[in-house]
């Protein structure tokens, strides 16, 4: 019998959430939390080495019968986009743990349960191939991002997890009509794989694109559908605005690139340009509202939606390029953004403040520090020689080959990326020591580096040699897109 | 000629790279410290130099060092265009260096450490940039470029420091991350690759006109370091730098990779019969005419030495590229040797400034009356530096001028070679009467008697000058690389 590889990935924390519930030291809690994530991060570097690249097909499959008579099975795999999605999520995974060492003083035991329920739930949502299976995840994915939110955030933490939970439970029961559906339409089967072999009437995708739209646009999130982001992200702790931009962001477009594309190719062809534009209209209207900000960590949440216009203008280009680009820039939006909310937790933890305005002249204070935040600067404002850079090329130059004039405006938006986070560079880090910086403020320890060093590695990796990266996905990504334009041009 | 595999580009930029590294480790022993740069200098130029033949002989070197994307890799080419490049920042990172460190102790300036560092990458920057063989390689050495002069630049730390220097870096970044990165993405949309190609990347693409020509203006204005207006704003502002970076970065280093950079995209990414073919290069050559005459009359109007210097780059830096689209063989060779012949004497003409600043404080040329008695060998080295930059036998300045205008007339544009020869009489007008009241202006009776040449700095602005001379008598190497790029 093989190892059921996934199914071990994905129970891992989950094994650990449990385990902590009988342990009372603090501490304890803590390692014991960081182990189970270190180990499930091993696991994800298993499944990667072992990981054929050669083919589109499911690998690591695991299927056994769950519900029988209503055709639910539980059913695991990942291909070349999802296997992508587990291994950052199990990094980012351990790497929260250590974010939220000493920044979570009270109810250790409970925040760790969460942290560590939350990365088995995205883990599963990634890995499924059950549409019932995938459904319960992502719902059930929810409430330790509540509780995370609502319990250990801010001052103003339950009107912000108040309002990340209706807004994505909004989306969430649309997208279960669209799943009760599909079932319906697709022969009363929940098996994904299956499900993306069906022939759909177009009226049929159109009303279920819709749904789906809706669901997926509120998590990536889209513009007009964005404005629990920046109340989630400024609410939450370090911990969880680093899961929820580096993984819960993810999802929305994993769930185009799982369900719309391949089981909606008409219906994602035909309404490929609004998506085109509504990418764009994100990209520049994001990067506006980042330039206006004064706090760190809205800034950062602002730009989050600009970049992730750059994934969904990538994946509705529909052509290779854009769609490598895009599902490259997830992963690259996650390592950095992820860093970034890392920094800004950081400095946070030491100050209390989280306006530009306080700072000033950091690196003179702590010179560590600001050496990796240029870094992950440059990264997000995808500088030649790091990670985005690689992936923004990519989705432009697809993108410019949809459309030309939703290429120019993502241009637009990188220009303001460069605007607003340079500035916010130049007013942190450069000039004179602020007043607030001049006390009470040491620089990275060993603890931190450890965190961001990882991190760090992987912005100049994929910078400089995405080809593993892009081998990983290139095999599923070939195969989504004859699936997208064979039958979109049969019909 | 099959290209020549060797490691040799890429230890070109490791030794300046490790020497960055090396000031750093030895941040609190200045002694040794300050030795690293004119060692390292001198090695990369050994390095450079050992390549020439090969070059000279028609070859390249080569080192492929993995693949990028599809189309594009990470790699290096020495061909002769890179050589020109390579040899003029090599060759005056060694006086620079030098130059530096007597600058920089006479004024006993803060955060020496971080200086000489930032000096180091920068040139790590500008050869790597050099030797680059595709688009996306030299990007990168491009934006590494901005980056690290962008401390030089805010060196003082002053108000005034942090204006100039947001200034450079807005109109720096704000041009690559607009127009560069759109054209970047245009080209790999159309091409499929970034790869420099003999006669055109882009010669046959299956792309339209217009877009073409969109993506063709996104490169003239995106490598914002070729400061052809608008995009020129940021090189007067840079002149907050301590002296030897506007010598060496912002007279050679950092503006000659712009016009490098807009030379490759007229050569080998577009070609020069897509260029004609579109007829983009006759309209580029009235855009940088205007630039040269431009600049030319801010430069008249400035009484600050720098920024009249500045002024005068704007101008010159257009010299090369005008020689470039005018498409006529010898107008090309004439905007090539110019990269070279406008370094020699520009580095001598900041370096005589920041020395005239060492000894006496001074920065306006109308505070500068006299002071050609006080300074014989500053003053001395920048009259010679002038008549390069009018273009009057036998210096460099003549030689590339002399090209140039013979260019302009083969390729029957006429308009051209009055621009060439009115920009010499502004040229004229306005370095002349510095040299004139240097040496025959009456000296203000306060003046202190302290005002003499320090060794340091003087010595590296005559050994520049004395190159422009060279230049102009023996031009045959720059020449020899210049008809291999043309061909």
């Amino acid at each position: 019998m093989t190892v059921p590889l996934l199914s071990l990935i994905v129970f891992m924390p989950a094994a650990g959430a449990a385990l902590l519930m009988f342990l009372r030291n603090d501490d304890a809690v803590r390692w014991t939390a960081l182990g189970f994530t270190v180990l499930d991060f091993a696991l994800s570097i298993v499944m990667l080495a072992g990981f054929d690249t050669t083919t589109h097909e499911m690998q690591f499959t695991e299927r056994r019968p769950w519900v029988p008579a209503l055709g639910i099975t539980y059913a695991l795999g990942v291909d070349g986009i999802s296997a992508l999605f587990v291994f950052l999520t199990a990094l980012l995974g351990w790497i929260c743990v250590l974010a939220s060492w000493v920044a979570i003083d009270r109810k250790v035991k409970e925040f760790m349960i969460s942290l560590l329920a939350m990365q088995a739930l995205v883990l599963g949502v990634f890995c499924a191939l059950d549409l019932f299976l995938f459904y319960v995840f992502w719902e059930a994915m929810l409430i330790p991002m509540y509780l995370i939110i609502g319990v250990w955030g801010g001052d103003g933490r339950v009107y912000a997890a108040f309002k990340f939970f209706l807004y994505t439970l909004a989306g969430s029961l649309l997208f279960l009509v669209g799943v009760i559906v599909l079932y319906f339409q697709g022969g009363e089967t929940f098996d994904i794989l299956a499900l993306t072999a069906q022939d759909l009437p177009f009226q049929v995708q159109s009303w279920l694109f819709f749904a789906f739209l809706i669901a997926f646009a509120v998590k990536v999130p889209m513009v007009p559908v964005h404005t629990w982001l920046p109340d989630a992200h400024v609410q939450a702790p370090t911990a969880g605005s680093i899961i929820l931009a580096g993984v819960l962001l993810k999802m929305g477009a994993y769930g185009f690139l799982r369900f719309s594309l391949p089981m909606l190719p008409e219906a994602s062809v035909y309404y490929s340009t609004l998506m085109l534009a509504l990418s764009a209209l994100a990209i520049v209207y994001g990067g506006f509202l980042a330039l206006a900000q004064d706090d760190l960590k809205k800034l950062v949440a602002y730009s989050s939606i600009s970049h992730m216009g750059f994934v969904t203008m990538g994946i509705f280009a529909l052509n290779l390029r854009g769609l490598e680009g895009g599902i490259l820039q997830m992963f690259n939006h996650g390592v950095t953004t992820g860093a970034l909310f890392l920094f800004v937790g950081l400095i946070y933890e030491r100050t209390h403040t989280r306006s530009i305005a306080d700072y000033g002249g950091l690196m003179k204070v702590a010179p560590v520090y600001t050496a990796f935040l240029a870094l992950f600067t440059l990264s997000s404002m995808a500088l030649p020689g790091t990670n985005s850079f690689v992936g923004e090329l990519l989705v432009l130059s697809g993108g410019f080959a949809a459309n030309f004039a939703v290429g120019a405006a993502a241009v637009l938006g990188a220009l303001l990326g460069a605007a607003y986070l340079l500035g916010m560079y130049r007013k942190v880090a450069l000039g004179p020591v602020s007043a607030r910086a001049q006390f009470k403020i040491h620089d990275v320890n060993g603890r931190e580096i450890t965190a961001i060093l990882p991190l760090a590695v992987f912005v100049l990796w994929v910078g400089l040699y995405p080809k593993p990266f892009l081998d990983v996905m290139d095999a599923s990504v070939k195969h989504l897109l004859t699936q997208v334009h064979d039958r979109e041009s049969g019909q | 000629m099959d290209p020549v595999i060797s490691i040799r580009p890429l230890a070109a930029v490791t030794v300046a790279g490790l020497a960055a590294l090396a000031v750093l480790l030895l941040n609190k022993r200045e002694k040794l410290r300050d030795l690293v740069s004119p060692l390292a200098a001198i090695v990369m130029f050994a390095i450079v130099a050992s390549m020439a033949p090969t070059v000279l002989a028609g070859g390249t070197v080569d080192l492929r060092l993995f693949e990028i994307l599809p189309g594009i890799d990470f790699a290096f080419r020495v061909d002769a265009l890179g050589m020109v490049f390579a040899t003029v920042s090599s060759l005056l990172w060694i006086v620079a260096a030098i130059y530096s460190i007597g600058y920089m102790r006479h004024l006993n300036e803060h955060a020496q450490t971080r200086f000489f560092a930032c000096f180091a990458t920068s040139l790590a920057a500008a050869v790597g940039g050099a030797f680059s063989a595709n688009l996306f390689t030299l990007v990168i050495f491009y934006e590494v470029l901005s980056l690290v002069t962008y401390p030089l630049v805010y060196h003082h730390e002053d108000e005034e420091g942090w204006k100039g220097s947001r200034k450079y870096l807005v109109y720096l970044m704000g041009a690559s991350k607009s127009a560069l990165l759109a054209a970047l993405a245009l080209t790999y949309h159309v091409a499929g690759s970034l790869d420099f190609v003999a006669g055109g990347l882009l010669a046959g693409a299956d792309a339209s006109g217009p877009l073409l020509t969109v993506v063709y203006f996104c490169y003239l204005f995106g490598f914002a370091k070729a400061a052809v207006m608008p995009m020129h704003a940021w090189l007067p502002a840079a002149m907050v730098a301590p002296t030897p970076v506007s010598a060496l970065l912002h007279a050679v280093a950092v503006v000659k990779m712009g016009v490098f950079c807009v030379l490759r995209v007229v050569f080998h990414v577009f070609g020069v019969g897509l260029v004609g073919g579109l007829g983009l290069g006759i309209a580029t050559a009235y855009l940088v005419s205007f630039t040269i005459l431009m600049a030319s009359v801010y430069a008249l109007t400035r009484d600050d030495l720098k920024a009249r210097l500045a002024y005068s780059t704007v101008s010159q830096l257009s010299y090369v590229v005008l020689g470039a689209v005018l498409l006529s063989p010898v107008a090309m060779v004439g905007g090539i040797i110019h990269i070279a012949a406008h370094a020699f004497s520009k580095i001598t003409l900041f370096f005589c400034a920041g020395s005239i600043y060492c000894a006496s404080g001074k920065r306006n040329i109308s505070d500068m009356a006299g002071i050609g008695r006080r300074l014989p060998w500053t003053m001395g080295a920048f009259f010679v530096a002038s008549l390069s930059m009018i273009g009057v036998p036998p210096t460099a300045g003549f030689v590339s001028k002399w090209y140039l205008t013979l260019g302009s007339v083969e390729a029957g544009e006429v308009a051209f070679l009055i621009v060439l020869l009115a920009s010499s009489v502004l040229n004229a007008a306005y370095f002349l009467p510095v040299s004139y009241v240097a040496f025959f202006g009456a000296e203000a009776p306060e003046s202190p008697a302290t005002v003499r040449e320090i060794p340091l700095v003087t010595v590296p602005l005559v050994a520049t000058a004395v190159l422009s001379v060279l230049m102009g008598i023996f031009p045959g190497y720059f020449l020899a690389l210049a008809e291999g790029v043309v061909g």
